[in-house]
């Protein structure tokens, strides 16, 4: 029997192979076609994606960004609670490639030493240029874990020698913020994935039976999305998330927050799923597959689903940076994930009065990730969105 | 259309009154609540309080009864008085605490929206006919970074971004000296120039919002049959586009109230933490944070409450604009 998953590819292949023969598509490209004409469903979403450049870097950066996330012991070249004593509110380090006389050499830092401008009261940091410290390579540093498993201290980039190497700068606590900030992306990263499968599992859940079952379950679940649609966001996470006890572990506290933010992500799906399966099910296919005696199940899995993942897929990549955003809006206000925990919200309260920004600027970097990782998930969501539908040419 | 009217006003009673449960379930939700906190705080500074004192506070402030009992006594003042409740952290009444800062709140918020329609219609008209020009591609751009960045960062980073050029803080909606005056027009005049900061802030993702809207709106107009037949009659471009493609996308501009509004809120409640703005945000943030839940509770219920409001202007005006919904309802 053939799905309708496959008659629908041949109505776009038919359409736009037509369409290349009405322009005059020469016989020498013959075997170019008939490629097209045998093409998956799959294969052909990947040919128009490719065609997306914004979605290729998209897609590139957020691999990059995962794969330092989870690596961030070795990336990062020190742990997240590691001080250094003389180095509280430090500025990002210079990294040199000249010496004071002018010669070119190796990567290497200075020494900073610390002294408080009697004027202002203010701390200044100065270069200690009497001794040259030089930044290695695949150095060692202090023992982590990576990947939760294997132990290592091994270390991305490191400094030879006993003074630290911030590459963004120290918080008031002495701490590096670059290894701090990857580090944190692998709990903002990832809350993305947790708080998009729960609103996912609940979607279309609830979608399903609405747009299935229609009546009293579908009233009943319109009215709920309505009404959660129409309470402003942060007010009601905010709200939520003041009930997470404060004595809870960060463990705890992540899955909460999770929860929290999928709450309100849900209701958006269930709205795309049960239109789609309203206007699904009255479809002629359906019928036939009832006549033909097919199972209410099967004809949802079999029929139905392949019908509108696509858009669920577009909906859920536009929905991480939503969940990612919630996440650093709420540990930002200080009602989210709680220090020890880091992640890029955490990170980001430190910057949270005109005080500390003017004097510490650096404290804002974090928020560049955020910005980053929000922006290449958007260009991959649009990417998808243009590459999943069937009737674009 | 009056049926239309009355029909559509009617669906937002129940909803109001789903809100306001959900609303009253989520403030009690946190484990405890400001009393024992309250008493605690008390007892630990060495202040002894007997039994009775105790009963006579929770008794005081309903908190002896059931939680539906709770309900109906917050609801029911709501309704027949018009009292919010009690705010236990200001030791005051919630509508006193909120009678400053809801106007301000509101003004903020629909000066935003103003501020969304103003920069993003003729943005989107120039780039739609402009389509794949140098105009389009720099909007396009910054739509995209408007969207992307969390509007307490955007105004973190124009914080930074003034202080550091100008030694400036542009903080708050008053200069100092303004800050406790009464009303006068050199308050007002105040005003203007310290809350376009806010606005532009708080409106930017909105407007990045609606660019996108109205730009893919226009250019699907501009591709039909009747902007050719128009343009083979000779009409003058200018005049074309204004009088039937402009027209038809103008819809998204209120179509997409229902979801402009609730972010420009939302997004106002942080941001006015950030810029310590006298609005329901900050009171919002210690509210809860303090499980003062009568005030946190109205604040939520009456920010749901306008974006409802909202919600319904933004579906009459679309009725209004366009006889085509009217019809497709009563079918």
């Amino acid at each position: 029997m053939a799905t309708v998953k496959e008659s629908k590819i041949d109505e776009g292949t038919l359409a736009s192979a037509d369409e290349k023969l009405l322009a005059g598509v020469d016989e020498s490209r013959e075997p170019e076609l008939e490629k097209w004409f045998t093409a998956s469903q799959g294969q052909l979403i990947w040919w128009r994606f490719k065609k997306h450049k914004m979605a290729l870097i998209g897609i590139a950066v957020l691999a990059l960004l995962y794969f330092v996330s989870m690596f961030a012991e070795f990336f990062g070249p020190y742990g997240t609670t590691q001080r250094f004593a003389a180095y509280e509110n430090a500025p990002p380090t210079r990294i040199r490639f000249r010496t004071e006389e002018g010669r070119f050499r190796s990567p290497f830092i200075y020494g900073l030493t610390r002294t408080v401008d009697r004027a202002t009261f203010r701390q200044v940091f100065t270069d200690d240029t009497s001794v040259m410290y030089d930044v290695k390579f695949f150095t060692r540093g202090e023992q982590g874990k990576i990947l939760w498993l294997i132990p290592s201290n091994l270390k991305f980039i490191g400094v030879d020698g006993d003074v630290p190497l911030l590459i963004f700068g120290a918080d008031r606590l002495g701490r590096d913020l670059f290894s701090r900030t990857l580090h944190g992306s692998r709990l903002s990263l990832f809350i993305g994935f947790g708080g998009v499968f729960l609103s996912f599992v609940l979607g279309t859940l609830l979608g399903g039976l609405s747009g299935y079952f229609g009546g009293v379950v579908d009233d009943v679940i319109q009215r709920m999305i309505d009404v959660l649609l129409s309470i402003p966001t942060i007010p009601l996470w905010m709200a939520l998330a003041a009930a997470i006890p404060r004595h809870w572990g960060v463990t705890q506290t992540y899955f909460a927050i999770t929860l929290v933010l999928a709450v309100v992500g849900w209701a958006g799906l269930a709205r795309i799923v049960r239109g789609k399966l309203l206007a699904l099910r009255e479809e002629d296919f359906v019928l036939a597959a009832r006549i033909f005696g097919s199972r209410q199940l099967y004809i949802i899995r079999r029929h139905l689903l392949p019908n509108f993942m696509s858009y669920l897929i577009v909906h859920i990549t536009l929905a991480i940076p939503a969940t990612i955003l919630g996440e650093t809006s709420l540990s930002f206000l200080g009602l989210g994930l709680q220090p020890p925990a880091v992640s890029w919200g955490v990170l980001l309260r430190d910057a949270q009065n005109i005080t500390a920004i003017a004097q510490r600027p650096w404290q804002l970097i974090p928020g560049a990730f955020v910005v980053i990782a929000v922006l290449m998930f958007s260009f991959l969501g649009d990417g998808l969105r243009d590459a999943a539908d069937p009737y674009k040419s | 259309m009056l049926a239309y009217i009355v029909r559509r006003f009617l669906i937002i009673i129940p909803l109001l009154v789903l809100i306001s449960i959900i609303v009253f379930i989520v403030i009690q939700l946190p484990p405890g609540d400001y009393l024992t906190t309250y008493i605690s705080s008390l007892r630990a500074s060495g202040v002894e309080l007997d039994e009775r004192e105790i009963e006579g506070l929770i008794r005081q402030y309903g908190l002896d009864r059931s939680v539906t009992e709770q309900y109906f006594i917050w609801v029911g003042g709501i309704v027949l008085r018009g009292n919010f409740g009690w705010s236990f952290q200001w030791q005051r009444s919630v509508n006193d605490v909120l009678a400053s800062r809801l106007p301000m709140t509101l003004a903020v918020g629909l000066a935003s929206l103003f501020f969304v329609w103003l920069m993003a219609i003729p943005i989107a008209i120039i780039s739609a006919t402009r389509q794949y020009s140098l105009f389009d591609y720099v909007f396009t751009f910054i739509g995209f970074i408007g969207l992307a960045m969390p509007p307490f960062l955007l105004a973190l980073v124009v914080l930074w971004i003034v202080y550091s050029t100008t030694g400036v803080a542009i903080t708050g909606l008053f200069s100092r000296e303004f800050a406790e005056a009464p009303w006068s027009f050199a308050k007002v005049l105040d005003l203007m120039r310290n809350a376009w900061v806010p606005v532009v802030i708080i409106g930017i993702a909105g407007t990045a919002g609606l660019i996108r809207v109205l730009r893919a709106t226009l250019l699907d107009e501009l591709r039909k049959q009747y902007v050719v037949t128009a343009r083979a009659k000779g009409l003058a471009e200018n005049k074309l586009l204004f009088k039937y493609p402009i027209r038809i996308a103008m819809n998204p501009v209120f179509s997409t109230i229902g979801w402009i509004l609730p972010g420009l809120i939302s997004g106002q409640v942080i941001v006015a933490i950030v810029l310590n703005l006298q609005t329901v945000g900050p009171a919002l943030m210690r509210a809860t944070l303090a499980q003062d839940m009568y005030l946190a509770g109205s604040i939520v219920l009456i920010l749901a409450f306008l974006t409802v409001i909202g919600t319904f202007i933004s579906d009459l005006l679309l009725a209004w604009l366009d006889p085509r919904i009217r019809y497709e309802r009563k079918n």
